[in-house]
């Protein structure tokens, strides 16, 4: 409907009405921010008014004095996050960046235990691995989606439950990985870890650099190359795309692998992280719990409004604001607020849009009103004029 | 014999929530509204049901009594959190799929920090043992009596009742039809005088009641009366809406379908007790996998001739033409 208020009216105005929706997109993820966090608070007054303007202060500057881990723990949710709002660009709702995470940890733990290579290339292929373990399970939704119309929600829902049960039964089943005793995977070795940035007192390594640089190549091909704007044309309107004769199909396939491959590789990421502790590594549990890391990722494609760059900024937004959650924890508050904060976000954020854009469509309607009343009434105000009314109805 | 009275047995108190929450999700669809959030549904139903089962549970009323006032008291808590839904999907015309997904994220961690601020614990156990070992009388009945009224659970008996009522409803009513009618074809509806945002907010205000019925009896009927935040309903609400499409949002479909996932999982859980899988020394990973992997096949299945309602997930705008 706004779309078809912008192609109506003159030139300048459409410009305006681009900038007010950029401008939209923006305050609805920042409204909804500001609600969440006005709600956790709210919850904290409730757990404990005495401490609750410190507790709230840790969340909110808690992440400031470690800017290290707040990176460390957003590569993670930036690769899942990258997935869910690549396949979001195409209209397809992918909530299996759990089981593709899960895949992409499996295969890059299988390459750099099971795996002889040279050290200075074996941390490249173990990454690459977990990319395609990622890739495997994206295809699965994909190809069901595309070839057999089987709803890619259900059938990614499922590949996360398989993926877990296959990857907890297959690294049980290793000797080669696995302790018994200790429920967890043995140490990786020192070579196939992602080198380490150094920053004192944290995890951080190259894997956020490469994640932000693969957000980067993402909103590139998004924006510049003719399967971008397939894709997004696909998304706004599947019988068009198909009408002007764009391979529906295959497309989806392709968007499914491209964001399973997200996932896996943040999974890679998360595994192959080095640790601080020399000796140790990151391990994988076979616990038969669902990798947390995946949903939080859907939160952080959302909050980004899908948009590669906007991804970047709400993974760090939401990865720092749990640091300030665990934080919070000094004056006895329990980190899942954070949680409950950031569902309070996606929830008004799943909303905010729609308050904005009607804030938005308030405003263009106001500045074309002044418009008649000044100039003389040309024939593409009116013809606005009368879609916004019908718009109203 | 035995070993089938035994998967019987097992596989109805199973089968009932993943029934009930089908039911509620199919009360959704049909009027037009898609409901992921039917997990977060189930554990509000669950956490009430046990919150206040605990609080009840030393007043002397008998199991069965403290499952009936506790049933309620899960409808309603299912009902209430099912309008975070119906306000956002009706009412602000928002994208169904991420309020559906935000309910999902938001229960978990509530149930944790209330959890944790309160019970010092990641949930809340009670003591109630809701279990029947026989049915006086009916228990009797050769086969039958075996297969149906021992070792089971009241939830079994409530959960057909609804069944059976939600089938008149939706198929022998004036509102079933109207219901149907709002998820079908909103606007033919609304041009002969039905509320359409009504019928939408009573279809899942129902999906709240089922739900929250179903995620108690699945605290009641798998893991003995507690909940947790962590382990929550182990992806019962997601299995439902497979269940829901697999039983083409038909409720005597759906029971077959809420079986039959119902039949999988309990063979995954009693490998051990069956000589004939046991001898076959396959990992039960493989048979945990299975209620999960015939969920994609049924689907690729059946998903040709789907009978999705036709305006499900589209918000319903009357000048839309």
């Amino acid at each position: 409907m706004q779309d078809k208020n912008g192609m109506n009216s003159k030139t300048n105005e459409k410009k305006k009405f681009s900038e007010i929706k950029g401008f939209s997109s923006f305050t609805s993820a920042l409204m909804a921010i500001v609600i969440g966090l006005l709600f956790g608070f709210i919850v904290m007054l409730l757990a404990n008014p005495n401490n609750a303007v410190a507790g709230f202060r840790y969340v909110l500057l808690g992440g400031l004095g470690r800017f290290g881990d707040v990176l460390y723990f957003a590569t993670p949710i930036l690769m899942t996050g990258l997935s869910v709002a690549f396949a979001f660009k195409m209209g397809l709702f992918n909530i299996g960046a759990s089981g593709q995470y899960t895949m992409g940890m499996f295969f890059a733990l299988y390459v750099a235990f099971m795996f002889n290579l040279p050290p200075s290339i074996h941390w490249i292929v173990a990454i690459l691995a977990g990319m395609i373990g990622g890739m495997l399970w994206g295809f699965i939704p994909g190809i069901f989606k595309s070839l057999l119309n089987v709803n890619e929600v259900i059938t990614s829902i499922m590949t996360n439950y398989i993926g877990m049960y296959l990857v907890d039964m297959l690294i049980r089943s290793n000797e080669a990985m696995y302790i018994p005793s200790m429920t967890r995977t043995k140490y990786i070795p020192q070579h196939v870890q992602i080198r380490s940035l150094g920053i004192a007192g944290s995890n951080v390594n190259f894997g956020v650099i490469f994640a932000i640089l693969i957000a980067i190549v993402l909103y590139i091909i998004l924006q510049k190359t003719t399967f971008g704007y397939e894709l997004k044309a696909t998304g706004y309107n599947k019988y068009a795309a198909e009408y002007a004769g764009m391979n529906g199909k295959r497309n989806i396939i392709l968007t499914m692998v491209i964001a399973g491959a997200l996932s896996g590789l943040g999974g890679a990421f998360a595994i192959l992280a080095p640790s601080e502790i020399i000796g140790s590594s990151m391990t994988y549990e076979p616990i038969n719990v669902i990798a947390v890391n995946g949903f939080n990722g859907i939160a952080v494609a959302l909050l980004g409004n899908s948009h590669p760059i906007g991804t970047i900024f709400s993974a760090l937004f939401i990865s720092y604001i749990q640091r300030g959650g665990t934080l919070a924890s000094l004056v006895g508050y329990k980190p899942e607020i954070i949680d409950l904060v950031i569902s309070v976000i996606i929830y008004f954020s799943a909303f905010a849009a729609i308050m904005s854009s009607a804030l938005g469509r308030f405003i263009t309607r106001r500045n074309k009103k002044e418009k008649i009343v000044s100039n003389t009434q040309s024939v593409g105000n009116i013809e606005a004029d009368i879609n916004n009314k019908e718009a109203e109805k | 014999m035995n070993t089938i009275y035994y998967l019987v047995q097992n596989m109805l108190p199973v089968s009932i929530p993943l029934l009930l929450v089908a039911l509620g999700g199919m009360f959704t669809e049909r009027s037009g509204v898609i409901n992921i959030g039917l997990e977060g549904t189930m554990l509000t139903g669950a956490f009430a049901g046990a919150l206040f089962a605990y609080t009840i549970q030393g007043s002397g009323l008998s199991p069965n009594m403290i499952l009936l006032i506790c049933m309620i008291v899960a409808a309603v808590a299912g009902a209430i959190f099912a309008q975070l839904l119906s306000f956002a999907a009706v009412t602000m015309k928002a994208n169904q799929v991420i309020v559906g997904t935000a309910m999902n994220m938001m229960m978990p961690a509530l149930i944790l920090l209330i959890s944790k601020m309160f019970f010092n614990s990641d949930g809340i156990t009670t003591n109630v043992r809701y279990f029947i070992r026989e049915v006086p009388v009916l228990s009797g009945i050769p086969v039958i009596g075996d297969l149906f009224f021992k070792n089971t659970y009241l939830t079994v008996l409530i959960g057909f009742l609804i069944l059976i009522i939600s089938t008149l409803v939706l198929y022998k009513t004036k509102f079933g039809l109207r219901l149907r009618a709002c998820g079908e074809h909103p606007h033919a509806a609304d041009s002969v005088g039905i509320n359409v945002s009504k019928m939408r907010y009573i279809g899942v205000t129902i999906s709240g009641i089922l739900g929250g019925l179903g995620g108690y009896f699945y605290s009641v009927g798998i893991t003995d009366g507690n909940i947790n935040g962590h382990n929550g309903v182990a992806g019962f609400g997601f299995l439902a809406l497979a269940v829901m499409i697999f039983g083409q949002w038909q409720p005597i479909k759906i029971m077959f379908a809420a079986l039959f996932f119902a039949f999988l999982r309990t063979l995954a859980y009693s490998i051990p007790l069956i000589p004939f899988l046991a001898n076959l020394n396959i990992p039960t990973d493989y048979y945990k996998m299975m209620p999960y992997v015939a969920t994609i096949i049924v689907l690729a299945l059946t998903s040709k001739n789907s009978r999705a309602p036709k305006a499900e997930g589209i918000p319903f705008d009357k000048a839309q033409r």
